[in-house]
């Protein structure tokens, strides 16, 4: 904490493959309390569990390794605690590598590792279905039970308990697989300031710190479409930091001297992003509601946010669940000028005909033109006639491997058998995909937060 | 009245919920945002996006930050690890909804010209000859 009583949290990490440099310029470029990374998405989940598959070892974000090895010793001196999902599907692996790194970095001995676990319902999964756990799909309703030959992971999306236990326990580094998101940004806020669990509007607050850290750069400047030409410095962007003060209001801003722009409207497309029901944002601590949220700039590249409500959360937690769905490949082709786009259309009718003499049955085939359609379909109207290139891209998808493995034989010869004028096939043969689909489901709090631990060893 | 292309009045982010797209939009200039809740109805947005979404529009408003968040379900070629399109988890929906047309006063129609886009003559800093 800070001489004024604020909690600084740094924001490090949006996603599993943002920017490397990020979390390095967060503990150097000025004072933070805590630095937060966001590993997961529902993707993500899916990704590590095939990961895991393959190697046991693995199934975390490897990159949280290295990048604490570079960082550790600064926040052991400057006294930065760091809170992350990148434990993913293997928390275990990711602790135990985290300590190995530790020792390299020569802070044995004055950092501890914190580790939650439990969240993982893989090995319980049967005795929870057995005991009247359905977990019914969330938006098709449908009971686990009709895929569970299929489930290769299920993880339930823990909140803050875990995490402040952690830290009150004094851990310097807290690893957790699937927390949400903003539990990694209000979890420290409840630890700090003694937040009880039935203090609704300040955790609320504490969520929508969260959802505006979660996303790094996103909320400050970073895919920001208002005035996007004028924001300065992008290759230097400088991540969100949310200076909290005990009542629950709270500053975000960016450490000085860094690229990138905060301000109420670069705030309020983060705060957007990705929701449903504004009124009720739910999280397995409180239900917030972003609908109370008030945002007043309040100087350069600062935005104080204030005024949020929240009421009790609900009984469930939500449960990220993955299993196996089918085979997907997809193949692009480069088509140039003159009717670029004429000769990609007239190349995906031959691609098309060539599939079904081949009778190879797919659940889908969908063909997109990059440059042209692929991302406002209908609404982009019809192809500009003097397009100086598009690219091909035609997807397939089938429950068996088979088909979707003579697709991706099917987009070279059409180099040579197709329409003239195309390359951009350096990138070589498309690669069959095992698809990991998404299954959201609810479980009662109470069938899984009894199996939640949390284990803090010296590194 | 007039009619004018969103893209002048609002910015936009979208994301996603499983094969759910979603679309925050965010007027430019608060004094807009009572004219976008009464123009922009889920009706007119179902029908702006017509097959690209095959389920229902839902529509939440945010009067406290100017923004209306839309929800489009079934705009994803069934979401995430299943979709086929290069834009599965819907990250540029927003603009696409960007393109609908809607009428406005004339005087609010003059004073968004050009809002949005680019201002003409400017050029992104290049690093590589061209």
């Amino acid at each position: 904490m800070s001489a004024n009583g604020v909690v600084r949290i740094a924001s490090g990490q949006g996603f599993w493959g943002d920017d490397l440099e990020a979390p390095v310029r967060q503990v150097e470029r000025g004072p933070i309390d805590y630095l937060m990374m966001d590993y997961l998405a529902e993707v993500t989940m899916s990704i590590m569990q095939k990961q895991r598959a393959r190697d046991p070892s693995a199934g975390y974000a490897r990159d949280f390794v290295p990048l604490m090895e570079r960082i550790f010793p600064r926040c052991v001196e400057a006294g930065i605690r760091v809170v992350t999902n990148a434990g993913g599907v293997n928390p275990e692996g990711c602790a135990a590598a985290l300590v190995e790194a530790g020792r390299r970095a020569g802070v044995a001995g004055r950092a501890r590792v914190g580790l939650v676990t439990g969240d993982d319902l893989m090995d319980r999964l049967d005795e929870l279905l057995a005991a009247g756990h359905e977990l019914r799909h969330m938006e098709t309703d449908a009971p686990l039970a009709t895929v569970r030959d299929r489930v290769q992971s299920a993880n339930a999306y823990i909140g803050a308990g875990p995490i402040v236990r952690a830290l009150g326990m004094g851990a310097d580094v807290v690893v957790t697989g699937r927390s949400t998101d903003t539990a990694l940004t209000y979890a420290p806020l409840m630890h700090e300031f003694g937040w009880s669990a039935d203090d609704h509007n300040r955790i609320a607050a504490g969520v929508v710190a969260g959802h505006i850290n979660e996303c790094g750069a996103q909320c400050t400047g970073g895919n920001c479409m208002i005035d996007w030409w004028t924001i300065p410095d992008l290759a230097d962007v400088g991540f969100p930091i949310v200076e909290a003060a005990p009542d629950g209001t709270f500053v975000v801003t960016k450490h000085e001297g860094t690229g990138g722009r905060v301000t109420a409207a670069s705030v309020t497309e983060q705060i957007v992003y990705e929701m449903g029901d504004p009124a009720t944002y739910i999280t397995p601590d409180v239900i917030a509601d972003f609908t109370t949220i008030r945002l007043e700039d309040d100087g350069p590249d600062r935005v104080r946010v204030q005024g949020v409500r929240g009421r009790a959360a609900t009984d469930f937690l939500k449960v990220s669940i993955a299993y196996s769905s089918g085979w997907k490949a997809t193949g692009t082709l480069t088509y140039a000028w003159p009717d670029a786009a004429a000769k990609a259309l007239a190349a995906d009718g031959i691609l098309r005909e060539r599939l079904e003499r081949l009778d190879l049955a797919f659940d889908e085939i969908r063909t997109e033109l990059v440059g042209w359609d692929s991302t406002h379909g209908a609404l982009a109207g019809e192809p500009p006639p003097d397009l100086p290139e598009v690219q091909l891209r035609v997807g397939v998808r089938a429950d068996d491997r088979g088909p979707v493995e003579r697709f991706t034989r099917e987009i070279a010869p059409l180099i040579l058998t197709g329409p003239p004028s195309v390359t951009g096939f350096a990138g070589g043969r498309p690669h069959a995909q095992e698809i990991m689909a998404y299954w959201p489901a609810l479980i009662r709090k109470e069938a899984v937060e009894p199996h939640l631990t949390v284990r803090v060893e010296p590194v | 009245m007039m009619r004018v292309q969103l893209v002048h009045l609002a910015h936009a982010r979208s994301g996603d919920k499983g094969d759910t797209a979603n679309v925050g939009v965010i007027a430019y200039d608060r004094a807009h945002y009572e004219l976008l809740r009464q123009r922009l109805t889920p009706e007119r947005v179902k029908e702006h996006f017509g097959p690209m979404v095959s389920g229902a529009v839902e529509r939440y408003e945010l009067p406290n930050l100017g923004a209306l968040n839309f929800l489009l379900h079934g705009a994803l070629g069934g979401g995430g690890t299943m979709s086929l399109m290069n834009d599965a988890q819907g990250k540029v929906f927003s603009t696409a909804l960007l393109r609908v047309e809607i009428d406005v006063p004339d005087e609010v129609a003059r004073a968004v010209r050009g809002r949005g886009r680019v201002p003409e003559g400017w050029t992104p800093a290049r690093r590589h000859g061209r």
